[in-house]
């Protein structure tokens, strides 16, 4: 199947670092037009129906305005690079070929809401995405694409990156704040959101890498030509990490809506040495595990959760029939044992007693009681836990409990023989 | 004004309030741990969650503000499975031997456990934080296998006295509240003064116990024990009893302290007058004299202690008069033990304190002469509360009872010395009419009252206005001292007291909060108004009488060897 690049349209053709070979190919055209009309900016977002890329789908028009609309001395523009989520690439894949349009779309961010300061938040285990993104912002200001007064215009716009130092909660937006404030890196809670008030206390404007690039292309092809792009509410084209037992792995640029089938089959070649499918992780390690019956569900965010599974981040891990899927939720919910911040009770306690579950399962130990357990437990996580990671962590183990009960009760079953 | 319905109910209340209390205003009492009415909002702990219309999610009540026409309800069946699954967990990591816990009745996680009605078999492992105890401190007791991570004892360590002994360490599942490379508290920058006591929910900080020392001592036919009581103690007592907060009761606490076997009961009262006598003079000379300014109170250890290992450059500031303890531990060592004829070993002296760092002052080598120590014990207000129901004492019931003599006449100067601003008023009253010869028309110097606060007042003495400034809190302490080492602060005196509200906010008392403190201040300055006849340090016919016996005047040959200390540069603390 042919990828429909627009944010990967780059990659291979310039030398990413160099902000004139990027202006050549029409980028920073799209800043130049912000420039001269900032006041339009949220609107023609608000009508692209471009939709945040890091997970959660937030409308990234809505965001902007809040922080626009928040009377502040000093606002902040974030790009969550912190691409921690096991199996994906996604947004190092992107900087690495395209940097200068983050940071375009990261410049129009900033003259949309009055920012006159970015931060990139770079996953530690990046340092090559740091060195790359270092030079290629130093050549945007000394072309002037970034900086004092820029192209010439009253707008200043200074991007500074920060590296993370290997936390995964620091993806989380508020986690991230605190740990470029130089604190503990633990979300915090909201109300008040970023928008109000956000780094260092003043209102901030957080998106993933994949938003940012988005941007420009907003602005570049109108508002009604990008909602015309993918799926209705999911408008726009989506990096898709193909991850697991797949014969071609990696991330691919497609118009949202593209059914999981195509992904796995198509694209992705399907299973290795012709096993069969058993199971789809969707949208990252707290995604729904889902059954290959649902391989012809469209990647958008609405069909998505209408049939359980995650949209998330774009990434599918496949799970073929080799696989031990007890296994499988032993070591996501093991990730998350190490992940967890401990700032809460639920995701601090719960995660490892989910842990411990699992393994009870893994020994031939469970009774049909522990799957109850696991139920109560995880509906305790996903309904008080302070942040997302402990609201999603038991996604995968639930899902794995409803979707696939067989497993579950072979694993029962098995110590009956004992 | 809007309106929130909260179980059927509708509050009105102030944008911006949040859940909780809004429930609160109403009656409805919901379950918190990591909230503390004195200290920031953390969210962490989940078990005040409840169920808000409209929000996919169950919320915090104390943190969430409610919004107009809001539609709030705390007993679901979903808030009450979280909540009980939330305490289920937290149990799970909890040695739960509360049969032999300090705060057994007073541990709000018992409380919850109750009140939830939690009755459930464990469904997971038993697995305290830590098996390990810290009880090198003198003051501090730390026992992380009660830890519920609630994160309290932290915050007022950082953020009322800027310590930041107590942190988080490690992540997750691990997370644990523990001192800097996981050191014994003594070795830390610990100043003892027992706040982190104060917050912790539950019994994993408590204070040192030190009351089976104190029986053994009674019940010694070879030791006399002379116990001397701090002014802060009878406002605080009976609270601790479980009487109303703001209780006096000085008389029963003397009558019960006789009935636990002591022999002979002094107050502390005295030395605080004493205190003033020797502070003052010490203030005159240095004014006067062109000596060190600003002149820094010295009667809170947990303040000297973190002057020494933050500011040991500006220990010149620090009055070289010891604390009232400290002079008291001397005099009854000393002078009293040689009226009765005895060898200073042959005396027990027993410290009754609000204060968790005098158990830490009682150990500094200035205390002391010869090879023993002025203080042989110290005893919090917690702990004497434990005494007298260990035996078996009736305290409501209690007849009054009257300090011994010659040490029993103190002044209402002295027994300010229990809340923030009284050192300070205590030496105005006495310092202006030594200064100007004159009697003051009005002993009351209400500017430098409050409880919360950093204070300051210019007072003309005479021709000279004299600049005073008072706070409490050593966060509050630690603006005050920037100043001091940046030479801007243009005061003659200044008065610290370690935790804040003073004395009355003390770490040894009964559990505290900032209304309970605002109680005992109102409640110190009712003894001072109401029940001394005598409110003027120097005008206590018992110290005119002691100098007269010794011989000297404040500050001079024996009184200075015997009421006066040194300072130590422990800079070297982690810190």
């Amino acid at each position: 199947m042919q990828e429909t690049r627009m944010m990967l349209r780059n990659i291979g053709k310039i030398n990413p670092i160099s902000s004139m070979e990027y202006a050549k190919l029409g980028g920073y055209a799209s800043l130049r037009l912000a420039l001269s009309f900032p006041n339009g900016i949220v609107g023609m977002l608000k009508d692209s129906g471009l939709r945040g890329r890091g997970g959660a789908g937030f409308p990234v028009g809505l965001k902007w305005a809040f922080v626009r609309d928040t009377e502040a001395p000093q606002k902040y523009v974030i790009c969550n690079a912190d691409e921690g989520e096991p199996g994906t690439n996604k947004d190092r894949i992107l900087i690495m070929g395209n940097p200068h349009a983050v940071l375009e779309g990261m410049a129009i961010a900033g003259r949309a809401v009055g920012a006159s300061k970015g931060y990139i938040y770079v996953r530690a285990e990046y340092p090559y995405v740091r060195e790359l993104l270092e030079k290629a912002i130093a050549d945007a200001e000394e072309h002037n694409f970034l900086g004092k007064s820029i192209m010439g215009s009253d707008f200043d716009f200074f991007v500074e990156i920060r590296m993370g130092a290997g936390a995964y909660i620091c993806g989380e937006e508020t986690a991230l704040m605190q740990s470029i404030e130089g604190q503990r890196g633990e979300p915090r809670f909201k109300p008040p959101f970023p928008a109000q008030k956000g780094l260092f206390g003043m209102p901030t404007v957080v998106n993933n890498v994949e938003t940012f690039a988005n941007v420009p292309l907003v602005l570049s092809l109108g508002s009604e030509n990008f909602r015309t792009i993918g799926a209705p509410k999911t408008s726009g084209t989506k990096l898709f990490t193909l991850s697991g037992n797949i014969c071609r792995p990696g991330v691919y640029e497609f118009q949202t809506g593209i059914t999981i089938r195509e992904l796995f089959e198509e694209v992705g070649g399907g299973c290795p040495n012709g096993k069969k499918l058993q199971a789809i992780q969707t949208g990252g390690a707290s995604g729904a595990i889902i059954s290959p019956d649902l391989l012809d569900t469209p990647m958008d965010i609405e069909s998505c959760a209408a049939v359980g599974a995650t949209f998330g981040a774009g990434d599918l891990m496949f799970i073929d029939e080799d696989q031990d899927l007890i296994e499988v939720c032993a070591s996501l919910a093991g990730f998350f044992v190490d992940e967890s911040c401990g700032k809460c009770t639920p995701c601090r306690e719960g995660n490892k007693r989910l842990l411990e579950l699992i393994m009870k399962f893994r020994h031939h130990t469970a009774t049909p009681k522990d799957i109850d357990t696991i139920n109560d437990l995880a509906s305790t996580m996903m309904d008080a836990s302070l942040c997302g990671l402990g609201q999603t962590s038991p996604t995968p183990i639930v899902t794995a409990v409803k979707n696939f009960p067989e497993v579950f009760e072979r694993a029962m079953a098995r110590r009956d023989e004992k | 004004m809007i309106k929130v319905t909260i179980d059927g109910i509708v509050a009105e209340v102030e944008s911006g309030t949040t859940i909780l209390k809004a429930a609160q205003q109403i009656g409805i009492k919901i379950p918190t741990l990591c909230y503390h009415p004195d200290q920031e909002v953390k969210a962490n702990c989940r078990i005040c969650v409840v169920e808000v219309e409209g929000q996919r999610l169950l919320v915090p009540s104390c943190a969430f503000p409610c919004t107009d026409g809001m539609v709030v309800h705390t007993n679901t069946p979903r808030v009450r499975r979280a909540r009980t699954n939330i305490l289920e967990l937290i149990l799970a990591r909890h040695t739960q031997d509360c049969l032999h816990c300090h705060r057994s009745g007073t541990c709000e996680l018992q409380q919850i456990a109750a009140d939830l009605n939690f009755t459930r078999k464990p469904r997971y492992i038993q697995s305290p934080r830590s098996e390990f105890r810290d009880f090198s401190s003198p003051s501090v007791v730390r026992d992380p296998s009660k830890c519920i991570a609630c994160g309290r004892c932290a915050w007022v360590c950082t953020n009322f006295q800027s310590v930041n002994a107590l942190t988080k360490e490690n992540r997750g599942f691990e997370t644990v509240y523990t001192t800097e490379f996981n050191r014994p508290l003594a070795e830390t920058a610990c100043v003892n003064c027992g706040q982190c006591i104060q917050a912790c929910p539950t019994g994993a900080l408590t204070i040192k116990d030190d009351t089976a020392k104190a029986w053994k001592a009674i019940f010694d036919p070879n030791l006399t024990v002379v116990a001397q009581v701090a002014p802060a103690v009878r406002v605080n007592i009976a609270e601790a009893l479980g009487e109303p907060v703001g209780t006096i009761s000085t008389g029963r606490l003397i009558t019960a302290l006789r009935m636990l076997g002591v022999d002979a009961v002094f107050d502390t009262d005295f030395t605080a007058d004493l205190t003033i006598m020797e502070e003052g003079t010490e203030l005159i000379n240095r004014i006067q004299n062109g000596g060190t300014l600003p002149l820094i109170t010295s009667c809170s250890p947990a303040w000297v202690k973190f002057c020494e290992t933050w500011y040991p450059d500006q220990l010149d500031h620090l009055s070289t008069a010891k604390s009232p303890q400290g002079m008291f531990g001397a005099i009854i060592k000393t002078y009293y033990a040689e009226k009765l004829g005895k060898k200073p070993q042959e005396i027990y002296s027993l410290s009754i304190m609000p204060c968790t760092a005098k158990k830490y002052e009682a150990t500094r080598p200035e205390l002391g002469r010869d090879g023993y120590q002025d203080i042989d014990c110290v005893i919090t207000v917690q702990e004497l509360a434990r005494m007298i129901r260990e035996a078996n004492i009736d305290f409501e019931r209690l007849p009054e009872g009257e300090f011994d003599l010659p040490f029993g006449l103190g002044s209402g100067a002295g027994i300010i010395f229990g809340a923030t601003g009284g050192v300070t008023e205590a030496a105005l009253r006495t310092v202006y009419e030594i200064l100007t010869g004159h009697e003051l028309k009005n002993i009351n110097f209400t500017a430098v009252r409050g409880f919360r606060d950093t204070r300051e007042a210019t007072v003309n003495i005479g021709k000279l206005p004299v600049k005073v400034c008072i706070t409490s809190g050593l966060a509050n302490a630690r603006k005050i001292m920037e100043m001091v080492k940046a030479g801007t602060a243009d005061y003659h005196f200044i008065e610290i007291m370690a935790c804040p509200g003073g004395c009355v906010g003390g770490g040894g008392n009964a559990y505290r909060n900032w209304k309970k403190v605002e109680e005992r201040n109102k409640a110190t300055y009712l003894v001072d108004a109401k029940q001394c006849p005598v409110r003027q340090s120097h005008k206590n016919p018992a110290i005119s009488e002691f100098y007269k016996e010794l011989g000297v005047a404040p500050g001079e040959g024996i009184a200075h060897e015997l009421f006066h200390t040194k300072y130590t540069d422990r800079s070297n603390l982690p810190k």
